[in-house]
């Protein structure tokens, strides 16, 4: 069963076409991995989902509803789709409790203290329960987007979308939320991450995506995908980003 | 003459007075300009074409034309225009909300615009509608950017209470004005309106800093 499907799904940027006539079905457990090289529409992808971006052709429908059905469905849409963004995008005034306890006291309507119960289950399952009380400032880059996941899981999503997650940290604090997003997985998670971890695609992914000029090009399973590469285009841009 | 601060004490009851017109003008004034700036800032930042058309010749009408012509109109052209008659004192407050409203209003823009659009998305993404997300997470930011360059207003408004003395309101400077020419002390009084200035303007900062202190700037 699709959960989300683009349906002849374009977008247009004034006269640049962003994505051209996309047809995507994705189904409920999997876990899709988008790349390509800058600009070929991989962000803009997702953030159609959620409706960040405005589908200017075509429809896109996410676990029944149409994201061009108006403002309350498209609020209903990303309560299911909950988003990670590079820039982790954590709300400052907040701490790491407070953030993760937000969207569902203001959008779920829960008490203070039912919200605060279940953000502390949810830090605790990224693995920063002992943090829940410091800002964002006080708080590493890795340990920032575990919380930001925490954020996105807290109002209870079908889907997850990751928007290069892990290309605003160093390293060693990449493999933090790597690990995170593989525990996701595992526990069955619909997710669609737009990435560079070539090892995470390989691992976790159930389905890999190249995106050429708004176009999906290759569409298959990962490990067949980047053992023999279908096209030369592919093939050169794996050797650049491994 | 011989300088003689002997004398100050003779006039201060007057000078006091005056102060507290001009306080009272600057404070009623700022608070109705700070109400009108927010809606109007926020119309420029966040409304349509129309709403923020309107909020942007409102600014530009305002900053274009000086503080004592507005307060002239207001006071002699608006009564013949459409026969709305005004004392003096309502004429001197509405000027400072109608001018004061129009700079917060651009202080309120560039405070709300200044606040990263990743925020504002990430409040999107968890279903949030856009004025939850200005109430809960960019107003508040926003807020403690907006504290300094709105000091900064209130000072000026307060100075240009004194302008006003050209409708014949009884403010600081304008009884300043009115006890020279009676005993022609120029420098012990003008003496004592700047410090009355000073002492006004000098309170309003330390306020100002005292919030500024208290809230992180993020």
């Amino acid at each position: 069963m699709s959960i989300i499907e683009f349906r002849k799904t374009s977008k247009h940027f004034g006269t640049l076409t962003v994505l051209d006539e996309v047809d995507l079905a994705i189904d409920v457990g999997e876990v899709v991995v988008l790349i390509g090289p800058s600009g070929s529409g991989k962000s803009t992808l997702l953030r159609c989902i959620n409706g960040l971006e405005q589908i200017t052709g075509g429809d896109l429908v996410v676990d029944g509803i149409s994201v061009r059905s108006g403002a309350r469905n498209l609020r209903q849409i990303r309560q299911e789709a909950g988003m990670v963004f590079q820039q982790f995008n954590l709300f400052p005034q907040m701490t790491a409790l407070q953030n993760v306890a937000f969207g569902p006291r203001k959008v779920r309507g829960l008490g203070k203290a039912e919200a605060q119960a279940q953000a502390l289950e949810l830090l605790k399952k990224v693995g920063l329960a002992e943090r829940a009380n410091h800002v964002p400032s006080a708080l590493s880059g890795g340990q920032q987007q575990r919380v930001a996941i925490a954020r996105a899981l807290a109002i209870r999503p079908k889907v997850m979308l990751f928007d290069e997650p892990t290309s605003a940290l160093d390293p060693e604090l990449k493999q933090e939320v790597l690990n995170v997003m593989r525990s996701l997985a595992q526990e069955g998670m619909t997710m669609v991450v737009v990435t560079h971890e070539m090892a995470f695609a390989r691992q976790v992914g159930t389905r890999l995506i190249f995106m050429e000029h708004g176009k999906i090009s290759v569409d298959g399973h990962p490990a067949e995908i980047l053992s023999r590469p279908p096209s030369d285009r592919l093939k050169d841009f794996l050797q650049h980003v491994e | 003459m011989e300088i003689d601060w002997s004398v100050v004490p003779s006039f201060m009851p007057q000078l006091m007075a005056g102060a507290r017109v001009t306080l009272f003008i600057a404070l009623a004034g700022l608070v109705g300009g700070t109400i009108l700036g927010l809606i109007a800032g926020l119309m420029r930042a966040y409304g349509g074409p129309i709403l923020n058309g309107i909020a942007f010749a409102y600014i530009e009408l305002i900053r274009g034309t000086p503080i004592v012509v507005q307060v002239m109109f207001l006071y002699f052209a608006l009564p013949v225009l459409a026969g709305v008659r005004m004392d003096p004192m309502s004429a001197a407050v509405l000027a400072i909300v109608v001018n004061a409203g129009a700079y917060i209003a651009e202080i309120v823009r560039g405070a709300f615009l200044s606040i990263p659009k990743g925020l504002t998305e990430a409040g999107l993404a968890i279903g949030l509608p856009q004025w939850k997300v200005l109430l809960y997470i960019v107003g508040p930011l926003a807020f403690r950017r907006l504290i300094p360059p709105l000091g900064n207003q209130f000072i000026v408004s307060l100075k240009d209470t004194s302008l006003f003395i050209v409708i014949g309101v009884g403010e600081l400077t304008r009884t300043g004005q009115e006890i020279m020419a009676s005993n022609f002390r120029a420098v012990e009084i003008w003496t004592a309106v700047a410090v009355l200035y000073l002492v006004m303007t000098g309170t309003l900062t330390l306020i100002l800093r005292l919030i500024e202190k208290r809230m992180r700037i993020l």
